[in-house]
């Protein structure tokens, strides 16, 4: 026994999950983690506005290849994920124990939670198209078809109090609808977020898909809000009103679509949240015979 | 037109051609029937439609008699109106016909080739083409093999076409595809065009005796094929609805139709034709309404 | 050619001189007053009440008094059968509601009567029908309206965008504001009269006309949602007017709409889509296809026919029958039309224009193709709105996508080619909330409408539709 309490415990580096990649913060920057009673768990990288501009070109070249991919398959990756959440529930509970002060039972109840809640959104990439969406009945000639269609990058602020199934809701029904993301996690309690971003690397998820920033929500999100190339806005975790507003009014200047704080976590409501109706027009009509509709 | 085709070349040009998308088509008729024409724009549209008449009776109770009749209401159909463009009638009442219209303008048509159905060997529609010609026909109005076209097999169909046109000889030649049988726009452009790479001098649409006959949107895609064919060839080639054509409103819009695609090179009765029997009538009572101002009656108008 | 003689419409509807605001059932004067004109002859054609600040505060409040004691308690079906019944007093009157608008506004009668008038009776009819449906929408057991709603909609479909606004809120249970645009109040005022004919509960529809200043005053005034239809500088002011409130919000912006032609197209029937796409309406459609892409291979071919056609377009006296273009709704718009005609012209795009004559009074037109267009120059980029035609071509098909969504609109696209494969593989990745294949500018009630990018979010029409008027 002796000899296991000299071992030096290896301490994990947080960085930003950015591309794929484990970068830390461009800036060299990185800012000291607690938990809730004072006691210093590690440091996080402090993500920049450069950090943000990264994830954003990140997120932007994996949106298209991914929305591209099968909903079956992006069903299993995120199943995949799940598996993977499972084989570490145990390093999960510590680390949300840590982060929130939660009793251990409560923490991993909570880290099964979020693994029953992306399994609970594997299952969704095929089937919210046809819940969403459907055929429309015109007056006319016509077959006329709605789909829902990936947004495109969204950019998301996670719950502060809630750092690891606030998390999932922050990117599973996003990604699962074929859209990218930017998470900037929870400021004060981002390690759980950033080791999920190791479930993620290793679920077959396409670098891109989803990138988690820790850092400052005051500094980042402003950037990520005014981002021309950011089509959704996700301030869930921005509690902060004056900012809520701020970042929303920055937002419609490129008229991204928001979710505002408080909406809540209804699955179908954050499928739609992230989907653009696209409505497709086709005649139907051949035959020369009866001579035209008049 | 340059060279003659092949049958295989014009077989292979025609299966080329673009699709047809049927709504779209049949929307751009409904919105050139919403055209307004009134007062001295309608008494100009009126009598030119007299004058593209091709007055027709083809029963089998069809005598002499009947067609001196017809043809004396071509030649005067009422006062000061214009007489019809022709008169159309079976091979066999072609003599009758001629000496009943001797010295008028209005031409004989006669259909011929077996019309309608045109099911008889090819020998047997070539001398009734030419048995035709020889009586004084100055038109033939001719029927596709539509077995054969639907078969596929429309090298047969264009060859068959070609031998009709050698034996009409001078007489011009209308090519009447029986649209209401081909089925699809599609399959209307490709015996539009087929017909003209083997001399059609007019495309015809129908022969009035089956359950589909002119429609506007068929006919205005033969229009639009007819104006792309002197484009790529240089040749015109007249276009002529018939069957259904009953009533002054409905040869308002095939003439609006005419006015907007194809402009005044088709607008006469050289290049454009109504086979027709009671709109004549009807034209003419909506003649006496513009001059009297108020409705007439058929008793007002001579039945034929 | 032969000519058409002149073949006016005949009807014509009873115009007041004057209009008060339509506000708690009644109509009520206010401090000012302004005209409007008839785009066809710059006659005045009424005087009109202009709402402020404290007229939008009595309107709203009418709304909410009547959602709370009327409407909003009112069961779905007896809310749908006073919708019905709008839809069949529309209908009734379409007649006079279509030369009231073409007089309003400068659109022909063929389309006023033909689309306008039968889409916005349509749309009252359909929604009518949800009602009661509500729980089947796909929203829930029981879902709830929003409240009062304010709208804001533009002059180019004055009746129809009424429709578009009002019949979905009033169908989900939400009482209304509603301005419509300065130059063309005249139809949203005959709606109220036809309210009143309805017996609709006072308070439930309120009818506010004025110009920018009145609609701000609805932004800002005490409604749960905004709902606005116009330009995306508008709307990018609305969309931060809201922020950080607790107000609602859906916009249906500007476009650009690419309208593609690849070289195995119907060609006939692209020329007329391309024509519909951008000539209806004297091109003041905010899902105009503006951008004409087609492929090089068939360009001259379809530039040819394309010419051909728009020669034969007549344009001039909205209330004649055989007109297909009428007038421009304002001198202001006249002006931003010429003024980017004129931006094109001096980047180096060839302009073509048909020989025909224009009237000598009222704001007139030409139809205009500009070929050698590219993408770089103004007219590629911003929306005319008018009967303007940017024609630029394209290589490839993966070019021609690249293209069309090479712009910060994503409203609506078209696809022109008989191959059913490319027509798919196009319409997933035209960044587009309507993608019209082998047809452009079909609307339905029944079809959810709206765009993607700075064309706005939220849609209109469908069941989709519904989810800006409830609280989902």
């Amino acid at each position: 026994m002796s000899e296991h309490a000299e071992r030096l415990r290896v301490k994990k580096t947080y960085k930003l999950y950015l591309g794929g990649k484990f970068p830390r913060s461009e800036s060299g920057r990185s800012y000291p983690v607690s938990s809730p009673d004072g006691a210093e768990l590690a440091n996080a990288a402090l993500a920049s506005r450069k950090d943000a501009r990264d994830a954003v070109a990140a997120a932007r070249k994996a949106q298209r290849p991914w929305a591209g991919q099968t909903a079956y398959l992006r069903g299993q990756i995120l199943y995949r994920a799940a598996e993977m959440l499972e084989g570490r529930a145990g390093q999960f509970a510590e680390e949300l124990a840590d982060a929130t002060g939660a009793d251990a039972h409560d923490a991993l109840g909570t880290v099964e939670a979020a693994i029953d809640r992306l399994v609970h959104y594997a299952g969704w990439t095929d089937k919210y198209a046809s819940v969403l969406g459907g055929a429309n009945p015109v007056a006319g000639p016509y077959f006329n078809h709605t789909t829902p269609e990936a947004l495109g990058v969204v950019a998301a602020v996670a719950p502060h109090d809630d750092p690891l199934l606030g998390l999932v809701d922050a990117f599973a029904p996003a990604i699962a609808a074929g859209n990218t993301v930017v998470v900037l996690a929870s400021e004060a309690k981002p390690l759980p977020a950033l080791s999920l971003g190791e479930v993620l690397a290793t679920s077959d998820l396409p670098g891109g898909v989803v990138n988690l920033l820790s850092g400052k929500t005051a500094e980042v999100a402003p950037h990520l809000a005014s981002h021309a190339d950011v089509n959704g806005l996700d301030l869930t975790g921005v509690a902060d009103t004056a900012l809520a507003a701020d970042l929303e009014a920055a937002a419609a200047q490129t008229l991204k679509v928001v979710r505002r704080p408080g909406r809540g976590a209804d699955a179908l409501d954050l499928l739609r949240q992230w989907t653009e109706y696209k409505t497709v027009w086709h005649p139907a009509g051949m035959a020369a015979g009866a001579g035209g509709a008049y | 037109m340059g060279s003659i085709l092949s049958g295989a070349e014009a077989a292979s040009l025609v299966r080329a051609l673009p699709g047809v998308d049927a709504v779209g088509l049949e929307a751009r008729a409904a919105g050139l029937s919403t055209r307004s024409v009134k007062t001295t724009s309608k008494a100009q549209v009126i009598d030119l439609a007299i004058s593209m008449i091709d007055l027709t009776t083809l029963e089998g109770a069809d005598t002499p008699g009947k067609v001196r009749s017809l043809a004396a209401k071509a030649m005067r159909p009422d006062g000061d109106a214009p007489a019809t463009a022709a008169v159309c009638v079976y091979p066999s009442m072609v003599a009758a016909a001629k000496d009943a219209l001797q010295g008028s303008e209005v031409k004989v048509a006669s259909v011929a080739t077996g019309f309608p159905a045109g099911q008889v060997p090819l020998d047997v529609r070539l001398a009734d083409t030419e048995s035709a010609v020889r009586a004084g026909a100055d038109e033939i109005d001719m029927v596709i093999n539509r077995g054969a076209f639907l078969a596929g097999d429309l090298e047969r169909v264009y060859q068959e076409i070609r031998a009709v046109k050698a034996a009409a000889g001078d007489a011009r030649l209308k090519v009447i595809l029986e649209t209401g049988e081909l089925a699809t726009y599609d399959a209307v452009r490709r015996a539009s065009w087929l017909a003209m790479y083997a001399g059609a001098d007019f495309i015809k649409t129908s022969t009035g005796k089956v359950g589909v006959n002119a429609t506007l949107p068929v006919t205005l895609l033969m229009m639009q094929a007819v104006r792309d064919y002197r484009a790529a060839t240089g040749v015109q080639v007249g276009v002529k609805p018939a069957g259904g054509i009953r009533n002054t409103k409905d040869a308002v819009k095939y003439l609006v139709t005419v006015n907007e695609v194809l402009g005044d090179d088709w607008l006469s009765n050289e290049w454009f034709r109504f086979g027709a029997s009671s709109l004549l009538n009807d034209l003419l009572m909506q003649r006496q309404k513009l001059k009297t101002g108020h409705y007439s009656g058929p008793d007002y108008v001579t039945v034929d | 050619m032969f000519e058409y003689a002149p073949a006016p419409e005949s009807v014509r509807p009873q115009i007041k001189e004057h209009y008060g605001l339509f506000i708690d059932g009644e109509f009520v004067d206010a401090e000012s007053d302004f005209k409007s004109v008839n785009p066809a002859t710059e006659e005045v054609l009424f005087t009109v009440a202009e709402a402020d600040e404290a007229d939008v505060a009595k309107a709203v409040a009418a709304a909410r008094r009547a959602y709370e004691t009327v409407w909003g308690p009112m069961s779905g079906t007896e809310r749908g059968k006073y919708l019905f019944r709008i839809a069949r007093l529309l209908q009734e009157r379409a007649r006079e509601f279509a030369v009231a608008e073409s007089l309003d506004n400068g659109k022909p009668i063929k389309e006023t009567r033909d689309f306008d008038v039968p889409t916005a009776a349509q749309h009252f009819f359909y929604h009518a029908g949800w009602a009661d449906k509500l729980a089947y929408a796909g929203h829930g057991p029981d879902p709830r309206p929003l409240g009062v709603v304010g709208q804001v909609i533009p002059w180019n479909f004055p009746l129809l965008m009424l429709a578009w606004k009002i019949a979905p809120a009033l169908a989900c249970g939400n009482t209304v504001v509603l301005k419509p645009a300065e130059t063309t109040p005249l139809t949203a005022l005959m709606f109220a009269e036809l309210c009143q004919e309805a017996d609709l509960p006072p308070g439930v529809v309120n009818i506010l006309p004025g110009a920018g200043a009145a609609g701000a005053a609805v932004v800002d005034s005490a409604v749960d949602k905004v709902a606005f239809t116009g330009s995306t500088a508008v709307g990018r002011a609305i969309a931060k007017a809201v922020a950080g409130s607790e107000k609602k919000v859906t916009l249906e912006l500007g476009g650009k709409a690419a309208n593609i032609v690849f070289d195995d197209a119907p060609i006939d029937q692209a020329v007329e889509g391309i024509v519909n796409g951008i000539f209806f309406n004297q091109g003041h459609v905010c899902c105009a296809g503006s951008r004409l892409l087609v492929q090089e291979s068939v360009a001259d071919d379809v530039l040819e026919r394309l010419k051909e056609r728009v020669a034969t377009l007549r344009v001039g006296d909205p209330l004649d029958k055989n007109t297909d273009i009428g007038a421009i709704n304002s001198a202001a718009q006249l002006e931003r039309i010429t003024a980017l005609t004129e931006a094109g012209r001096g980047e180096g795009a060839d302009v073509w224009q048909p020989a025909c004559d224009l009237p000598e009074q009222g704001f007139w037109f030409r139809p205009t193709v500009f070929t050698g267009v590219q993408q770089s120059m103004r007219i590629a980029q911003e929306e005319i709105f008018g009967p303007v035609l940017s024609v630029l071509t394209f290589r490839t098909p993966d070019e021609a996508i690249a293209k069309a969504n090479n712009t910060p609109y994503g409203l609506s696209a078209g696809v022109w080619t008989e191959k059913g494969s490319k027509i798919l593989w196009a319409a997933e990745r035209l960044r587009a909330g309507v993608v019209w294949a082998n047809t452009f500018n079909r609307f339905d009630a029944a079809s959810p409408f709206g765009g993607l990018k700075e064309s706005g979010y939220g849609r209109e029409g469908g069941r989709q539709g519904l989810e800006a008027y409830l609280d989902v």
